[in-house]
């Protein structure tokens, strides 16, 4: 099968008017015909589901939290980009193309990118419409702040939970759906299959997450919003339940996954502090507007930071990019961090983390104006630590934070399945090998609220769909091999637990195929999991049975999927023999230690075909063309 | 700051289907530092349990972050544990003492059922919020963000408001079991902005409705929810509900 992206021809600013309007419609008294499943409610799953139903479409909604509102993306801390231009800074749909673009390392589609630009100005009308309290000004009009990789100011926010702000919204929209039914939520239930019938996608399997039940629901297409898989590298920001498992499993049925090793490492987490640790926590971005990055410049200096004067300290991104200065983008900055730390520069016990210092930022603009902006993180970073950043400055260290890769999807949002879309982080799209501060939740939004409700409509109208139920063999047969896989952990009876494997799983993740990578460490790797995964079917300990709320058995499929896709991540990080981005492969640098790209051998899309479980994928490529900007090795000096 | 290892003894609700009524058990937690989450040390009292053969205790969570609200159980008599605005995710070990028993009991309220163990049903949250918290506009053509200019202080007020982050601890905490800090935070935050305004009215009365047809109890002014809420949300949330309700009934 080739690739096709389907992007539509004429000039980038005209492609996505165009397609819209080559795009067939559904009848609006046809749309109540057409069943839609979508997994996931986060900014992605609940504005599309939200969307389509105002659309008329009938929606079945899945998550695996209790309530839609919970998802992942309730997280998100420091803000959501769009190119309003308020500010009259010299920001453009064009700039914030040209940003991401070149914020991405060069690895993503123009004309995907384009249109997320274009409908970013949307996004923040809708939301305010909806009633989100975003920031505002003295004069009541919309506040914007910076974030990395960008020079204007266009990034929207509310306090330091501009997530769950966004959330709400969507999550508001889809109850109002809810209530007048052309929604089902589907609350508590995981996703553990994609069925297709005649070679599309038609339907899921979910178990029933408080009874245990195996439930078949069948659809005329499929919306796959499940996130990213951020914890195969077990500590990451990433909620929880967060897992790649409805996307590995739609892989496994046929979908490609893109860029597998496109892994997002943010330089502003809380720096890991035990071995019981179970997650870690972001520092949001935003706070580098104010904070100053900085390290002893001896190493081995091992005082306390106030005992540190100024000329003792080296604020090593202020040295080394003057022009972007802390505001770096987040695979420059971890990088860096790592760097210092090697070189026995690092900071607080663990000697694995440097300071982001506000003493400068208190008393240029006071304490209180600080409060104002970053109260909030303030205070989480003093819960955890049990230390005072208005007073100390706060030690932050690299965690995972964000996936790139995802499924493989065209133009129109829809996997190499027929009636299998994926939208959201679950997805490869915009952001090429490294994302942009305050892109994600202008991705999701702008995929679920304003692509997928167009293009889903123009598959249903092409497409010729026999009426399928849930009492198809194919779901029957769907139902039978994932009973037989929980029955199978269920039976091991060993002696680790599954968190005792995900740590292992994390660690050889991290270790080997982390910020840094070589052909070694990825060649050691791969073979670590395939012991860990062998070892984990032989001695695997799942207590409680299947016909319950059992949280054991949840997490023993998720990471049982997470040592898989493991391999598939180490091998699209062997294949890739280039730095770009987050995939930086020390034996590809520029002299200045900066990712070195190979235009010439991997301007393209990974794509990975699953053919078998102990078989190797097939890689497919997606080349990328760039007509509009110039490839060039990023600079932020 | 540096941590500390300190011993505890934990009284835990366990219930489940073979076990319908629930008991508290008595579990060992040792060797905890005090720089672990409450939900931190639940794991590893849970790790144990499991390699002795014994089911490992349910408990919901997820941002492990204090904002999605999902976690959330009784510890000692208070919703969320004895530290203000802190979700049980939040609070940390450092706040507890060697030797301390801890008792931990899942959120109850005849709205809440519970699950299994420290999980308990509170879905009753979503759909009060069905019955009107939101701005009735579809997605597509609204007009220009700025088009209509909101005082900072009115979008500071509606913020606030919307800080909630749906726990069920102000439900939990209540003598009645009441969701009027819960619903009071969704009507004041959509009220106080202009967006929200053209649909103030029937709102406030049918999810004040809602919420009645669904068990949660009436407010007699008790402030206990106030008190446990961990995000202070402020009980004047429930007197702006109660005049927009006024003047909704009234009108
Ligand atoms: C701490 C943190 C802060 C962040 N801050 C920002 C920020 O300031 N700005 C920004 O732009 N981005 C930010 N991001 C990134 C951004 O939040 C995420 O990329 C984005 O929210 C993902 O949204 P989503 O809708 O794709 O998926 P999610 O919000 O992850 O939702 C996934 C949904 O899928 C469901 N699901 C998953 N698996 C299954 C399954 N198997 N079966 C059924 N349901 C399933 C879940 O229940 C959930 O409802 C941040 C991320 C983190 C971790
Ligand atoms: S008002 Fe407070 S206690 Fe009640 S649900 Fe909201 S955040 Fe939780
Ligand atoms: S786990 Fe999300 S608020 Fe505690």
């Amino acid at each position: 099968m080739t690739l096709e992206s389907k992007i539509p021809a004429g000039p980038l600013h005209e492609k996505w008017d165009r397609h819209r309007f080559d795009l067939k419609l559904v009848n609006p008294a046809n749309r109540k015909k057409f069943e839609i499943i979508v997994v996931g409610t986060g900014l992605a799953g609940a504005s599309a589901a939200a969307t389509l139903a105002e659309l008329g479409y009938n929606v079945k909604n899945f998550c695996i939290q209790d309530s839609p509102r919970r998802a992942h993306s309730i997280a998100a801390q420091g803000g959501i980009n769009a190119a309003k231009n308020y500010a009259n800074d010299g920001d453009s749909i064009w700039r914030l193309f040209y940003d991401t673009v070149k914020g991405g390392d060069f690895r993503a589609r123009e004309a995907n990118v384009y249109r997320l630009a274009q409908l970013s100005v949307n996004i923040i009308d809708q939301c305010v419409a909806q009633g989100v309290p975003f920031a505002r000004e003295y004069g009541g009009l919309l506040d914007n702040r910076s974030f990395g990789g960008a020079q204007v100011s266009r990034t929207f926010y509310a306090k330091g939970q501009t997530g769950q702000q966004l959330l709400l919204g969507a999550y508001s929209s889809l109850m109002r759906q809810a209530a007048n039914g052309r929604v089902t939520i589907f609350p508590r239930r995981e996703m553990l299959d994609l069925v297709k019938v005649d070679g599309r996608a038609r339907g899921i399997v979910v178990r029933n997450l408080v009874t245990g039940e195996l439930e078949s629901h069948s659809a005329h297409a499929v919306v796959l919003a499940t996130g990213g898989y951020g914890n195969a590298y077990f500590l990451s920001t990433n909620a929880m339940s967060s897992n790649v498992t409805a996307a590995y499993r739609c892989y496994k049925k046929g979908a490609y996954f893109g860029n597998p090793c496109f892994t997002q490492i943010h330089p502003t987490c809380i720096p890991v502090h035990g071995t019981y640790q179970s997650k870690l926590t972001l520092m949001s971005e935003s706070l580098r507007n104010d904070g100053r990055v900085w390290v002893p410049k001896e190493p081995g200096d091992k005082r306390p930071p106030e005992q540190i004067p100024e000329s003792g300290r080296d604020y090593y991104l202020e040295r080394k990019y003057p022009s972007f200065g802390n505001l770096v983008p987040r695979d420059v900055a971890s990088r860096n961090a790592k760097e210092q730390c090697d070189k026995d520069k690092g900071v607080g016990e663990t000697g694995l983390a440097v300071y982001l210092d506000f003493a400068d930022a208190i008393a240029r603009d006071g304490r209180e104006a600080i409060a104002d902006k970053y109260g909030n993180l303030f205070e989480m970073y003093e819960k955890i630590t049990g230390e005072d950043p208005y007073v100390t400055p706060m030690r932050i260290y690299p965690a995972v934070h964000y996936t790139m890769g995802g499924l493989w999807v065209d133009y129109n949002l829809m996997t190499t399945v027929d009636g299998l879309f994926a939208l959201g982080e679950a997805n490869f799209s915009d952001h090429g090998a490294n994302r942009l501060g305050a892109s994600a939740l202008m991705q999701g939004l702008a995929d679920g609220y304003f692509i997928i409700p167009y293009t889903l409509g123009g598959y249903l109208a092409g497409a010729s769909l026999p009426e399928v139920d849930a009492s198809a063999t194919e779901f029957r047969e769907s139902e039978e091999r994932i009973r037989e896989q929980v029955d199978r952990m269920l039976s091991i009876d060993g002696r680790r637990t599954v968190t005792d494997f995900h740590k292992s799983l994390g660690r050889i993740l991290w270790d080997e195929c982390g910020i840094a990578r070589d052909e070694q460490t990825l060649e050691k790797a791969r073979a670590d999991i395939a012991e860990l995964r062998a070892e984990f079917w032989q001695n695997v300990k799942v207590p409680g049975d299947a016909a319950d709320l059992n949280q054991a058995l949840e997490n023993a499929g998720r990471v049982a999927d997470f040592m898989e896709f493991g391999e598939l991540m180490v091998k699209d990080a062997i294949e890739r023999k280039e730095s770009c981005g987050c995939h930086f492969n020390t034996a590809y640098q520029t002299a200045d230690h900066e990712a070195l790209r190979d235009d010439e051998n991997f301007c393209h899309v990974s794509a990975w075909e699953y053919t078998g479980p102990d078989t190797d994928p097939i890689h497919h490529r997606e080349p990328l063309y760039f007509e509009n900007v110039e490839l060039t090795q990023r600079s932020y000096k | 700051m540096s941590s500390q290892t300190i011993n505890l003894t934990l009284k835990v609700w366990r219930q489940n289907k073979n076990n319908p009524r629930g008991a508290l058990e008595t579990y060992p937690a040792n060797n905890i530092s005090t720089d672990m989450s409450f939900l931190e040390m639940l794991d590893v009292v849970n790790e144990e349990l499991t390699a002795e053969g014994v089911e490992p205790i349910a408990f919901d969570h997820d941002c492990r972050e204090g904002i999605c609200g999902m976690c959330g159980a009784v510890v000692n008599g208070r919703a969320h544990g004895h530290m203000p605005e802190t979700t049980l995710c939040q609070l940390h070990m450092r706040h507890f003492n060697d030797g301390d028993t801890i008792v931990i009991e899942p959120w109850r309220a005849r709205a809440f059922p519970v699950v299994k163990d420290l999980v308990a049903d509170s879905s009753g949250l979503d759909k009060i919020i069905q019955a009107g918290g939101y701005i009735s506009i579809n997605a597509g053509g609204p007009q220009d963000g700025n088009a209509i200019p909101i005082a900072r202080d009115n979008a500071e007020k509606a913020f606030n408001a919307a800080t909630c982050i749906g726990c069920g601890a102000c439900v939990a905490a209540c003598p009645n079991a009441s969701a009027m800090l819960f619903t009071g935070a969704k009507i004041s935050h959509l009220a106080l902005l202009p967006q929200g305004k053209p649909e103030a009215k029937n709102r406030a009365l049918a999810m004040v409705r809602a919420m009645d047809e669904l068990g949660f109890g009436n407010c007699s002014n008790e402030a206990e929810c106030e008190a446990e809420c961990p995000k202070g949300i402020s009980i004047r949330e429930i007197a702006r509900m109660n005049r927009e309700f006024i003047k909704a009934a009234f009108s």
